[in-house]
């Protein structure tokens, strides 16, 4: 099967079988997202995650890492969707395109509605709906939607917990000193 | 940060004193034009297989060049963080998925590949699994009579001994919940010389002490004249009429992540596939080597693990002395080989990255165990998957892009296994004086006592992207044996098919090993290449 088809079998798939709609509006859907091509579905090249892409993790990670990642702090926030960047520019093209594909699919409206489950755009749409759609995906039935939960909950753990300034908080002092004298 | 303390007091770093001082490596990220080189063996990776190969065959005065797709990183490279390490080391940022995502595979991608990155531990192929491959696979030449010569040399030379310093508290845990319970324990052996104790093995050993390839076979090869290419991915092996004329590479761009604009081609006398068990059965099926009767990929093996949390009362600090020094045996050895599913019960270094992304679930609860770092414990059970009718592995095939994918089923009999793995592991936990045990499961649910996890345990809902599957291992896919129709390789590697390509590596194994596979690897690599040695350089 070619795997460059990840986000239309996500949407395929679960209209399908959770029966969110009947083939009129997948057909629709289908039409939608394939003749108006999102521009995160070309092939991320390294570091360029575009600027819908960056509202969704901008949106997402704050909800992920409620209790950790100190809020409304934008410098954090903003390092933190840096960092998240920079981890999926150090991933292969193929791994780089599916990714691309997931955050495509979150951004692109009829899909983030019908898929997601977000109505509002990402930065409007509040914390409770967030977590709602993470748990929604997490314990989904699907496992290609747990997969992608799977996916923002790699990037999104490790960009925060790869930086220094998270591991006070959780008495992590960083690797020993090996100055010698 | 320390940098400024280093830089006072650089620790040496012998690998860039010799590429200072002349040996021949290649950066293929850095070339302005196509190359071609000649030699006598050209070797596809320089992990546990392709280090001790280019060692042993360069000795006998061949002239070796290996092709590592991952960066050179040395000890100056190594600051202890997993920020750095992870893309810079492992395959896919030590994110490396099957196909369906359901098992996360850490393997390293860098000069001495997997010793580069791996835990340090060391076992002989454990006396069970020899027995079942002439069993179950009529495999002559593997007992443990004629393999242990080969291992002790090896550990001679990797100095592979008993740990004799205190486990860290993570893995002392283990000891003391294990023998309250009457499980056997015993400790690791480790391939150091020198050990600091200080825990970051999993991220480049920042002192040299880990006797990887990358710091003993790798740099003796250099020594006696072998080139190491860089950065650079081997495509396909040219062959025809049974004989591979030539390997083609693609040099990779500057970020080391996607092909670059030069094109290498390596004409050697023989040939040494050692790119791993995903890697090699992917160079193989893009080379279209012969493969009759469908068998090349096919029974790939992980060691799947499960993972299991607990909180202690004290502080365990299990990001901090040697990573792994503890293990049990006592489910592998309990149950018949060929019987339900047994399981290897060690612990893992506990650094923020590897935890937070291991760790299920989200929000306060994530961030609330989190906070617990210092006083969290882990185990980890290894499963021996190879070893049922019902236990095939998995299967490598090819992405569009040329690129391998492991599609590994997760099927009621492993499932089986999880859970009675996950429930010793809780019991184990308990008994060393936990307070809570989670399971690494999405439903996040934890437990106060042992009663209570045995109940949830027995009820979780267990399946794919729901219970946190990892692997550290990957076997299997180019099996040996001497009959063609069931093997990949022969006794001695040699591809039955293609008369001067040998396999040396972990892809070679018919099942799974049953115990860290780094020292089977060393031994069985060994005792072939000296073989391909002998044959090439008749004394």
């Amino acid at each position: 099967m070619p795997p460059s088809d990840t986000s239309r079998r996500i949407s395929r798939r679960s209209l399908l079988k959770a029966g969110i709609a009947g083939t009129g509006a997948l057909l629709l859907t289908r039409w939608l997202y394939t003749s108006t091509t999102p521009p995160s579905l070309a092939p991320m090249s390294p570091g360029a995650l575009d600027a819908p892409a960056r509202a969704v993790i901008a949106a997402i990670a704050p909800v992920m890492l409620a209790g950790a990642l100190p809020a409304q702090d934008r410098v954090l926030l903003q390092e933190l969707v840096a960092g998240v960047d920079q981890a999926i520019a150090g991933l292969p093209p193929q791994v780089r395109k599916e990714i691309g594909e997931l955050f495509a699919l979150l951004s692109f409206t009829p899909t983030r509605v019908l898929v997601a489950g977000i109505w509002s755009p990402w930065p409007q749409t509040s914390a409770a709906a967030i977590g709602a759609f993470l748990d929604r995906w997490r314990d989904s039935r699907l496992a290609l939607l747990r997969s992608a939960y799977g996916a923002l909950h790699q990037l999104i753990f490790a960009a925060w917990y790869g930086n220094s300034r998270a591991w006070p908080a959780i008495g992590y002092a960083g690797p020993p000193s090996l100055g010698i004298g | 940060m320390t940098v400024a303390i280093m830089r006072q007091a650089p620790l040496p770093d012998p690998f860039r004193a010799g590429v200072a001082g002349g040996w021949n490596v290649i950066d293929a990220s850095r070339l302005n034009a196509d190359l071609a080189l000649e030699a006598d063996v050209a070797i596809v990776g320089t992990g546990a297989g392709g280090g001790i190969a280019a060692e042993i065959l360069s000795e006998a005065g061949l002239n070796v060049v290996m092709i590592e797709e991952g960066p050179l990183a040395t000890s100056s490279d190594f600051h202890m963080l997993e920020r750095e390490a992870y893309p810079q080391l492992y395959q896919e940022s030590a994110a490396r998925k099957t196909r369906d995502k359901a098992i996360n595979i850490l393997q390293g991608r860098c000069v001495g590949g997997g010793t580069t990155v791996n835990w340090t531990s060391s076992f002989r192929t454990p006396a069970t699994t020899l027995a079942h491959w002439a069993r179950a696979f009529g495999l002559t030449g593997f007992t443990e009579a004629d393999l242990d010569p080969w291992f002790e040399r090896l550990e001679r030379r990797l100095n592979i001994t008993a740990w004799e310093v205190a486990p860290n508290e993570n893995n002392d845990i283990l000891r003391r919940g294990a023998q309250a319970l009457g499980i056997p324990v015993a400790t690791i052996r480790r391939n150091v010389k020198g050990c600091w104790n200080i825990g970051y093995c999993g991220v480049g050993c920042p002192t040299n002490a880990k006797q990887s390839m990358l710091v003993t076979a790798i740099p003796a090869a250099l020594s006696k004249g072998a080139t190491l290419l860089t950065r650079t991915r081997a495509g396909t092996f040219e062959h025809a009429r049974g004989n591979v004329s030539a390997l083609h590479c693609v040099g990779l761009g500057r970020r080391g992540t996607d092909p670059g604009a030069h094109r290498i081609v390596v004409r050697a006398r023989t040939f040494i596939a050692a790119g791993g068990a995903i890697g090699t059965p992917a160079l193989l099926l893009r080379s279209l080597a012969p493969d009759p009767e469908g068998i090349l990929g096919k029974r790939t093996f992980l060691h799947p693990t499960v993972v299991c949390a607990a909180l202690m009362p004290h502080r365990v600090d299990g990001y901090a002395g040697a990573p792994q020094s503890v293990y049990s045996d006592h489910f592998l050895d309990s149950l018949p080989v060929d019987g339900p599913i047994g399981y290897k019960i060690e612990a893992p270094p506990l650094h923020p990255v590897l935890v937070a992304t291991t760790l299920a679930g989200d929000g306060a609860a994530h961030a609330r165990w989190m906070r617990e770092l210092p006083q969290m414990q882990v185990l980890i059970a290894l499963l021996r998957d190879g070893f049922h009718p019902e236990s095939d592995g998995g299967t490598v095939s090819l992405q569009r892009d040329g690129t391998p994918w492991l599609d590994y089923p997760l099927n009621a009999y492993f499932w089986e296994g999880a859970r009675r793995a996950l429930a010793t592991m809780a019991e184990i936990q308990f008994a060393a004086g936990a307070t809570t045990v989670m399971p690494v499961h999405n439903s996040g649910a934890s437990y106060a006592s042992w009663t209570e996890a045995r109940a949830g345990i027995a009820g979780l809902p267990l399946k794919p992207l729901a219970l946190s599957v990892v692997s550290a291992h990957v076997m299997g896919g180019c099996p040996l044996g001497s009959d063609a129709k069931h093997a990949v390789a022969d006794a001695d590697g040699r591809h039955h098919h293609l008369d001067n390509l040998y396999v040396f590596d972990g892809s070679l194994f018919p099942t799974s090993i049953g115990a860290n596979p780094q020292l089977s690897i060393y031994g069985i690599v060994a005792r072939m290449a000296s073989a391909l040695a002998q044959r090439l350089v008749p004394v």
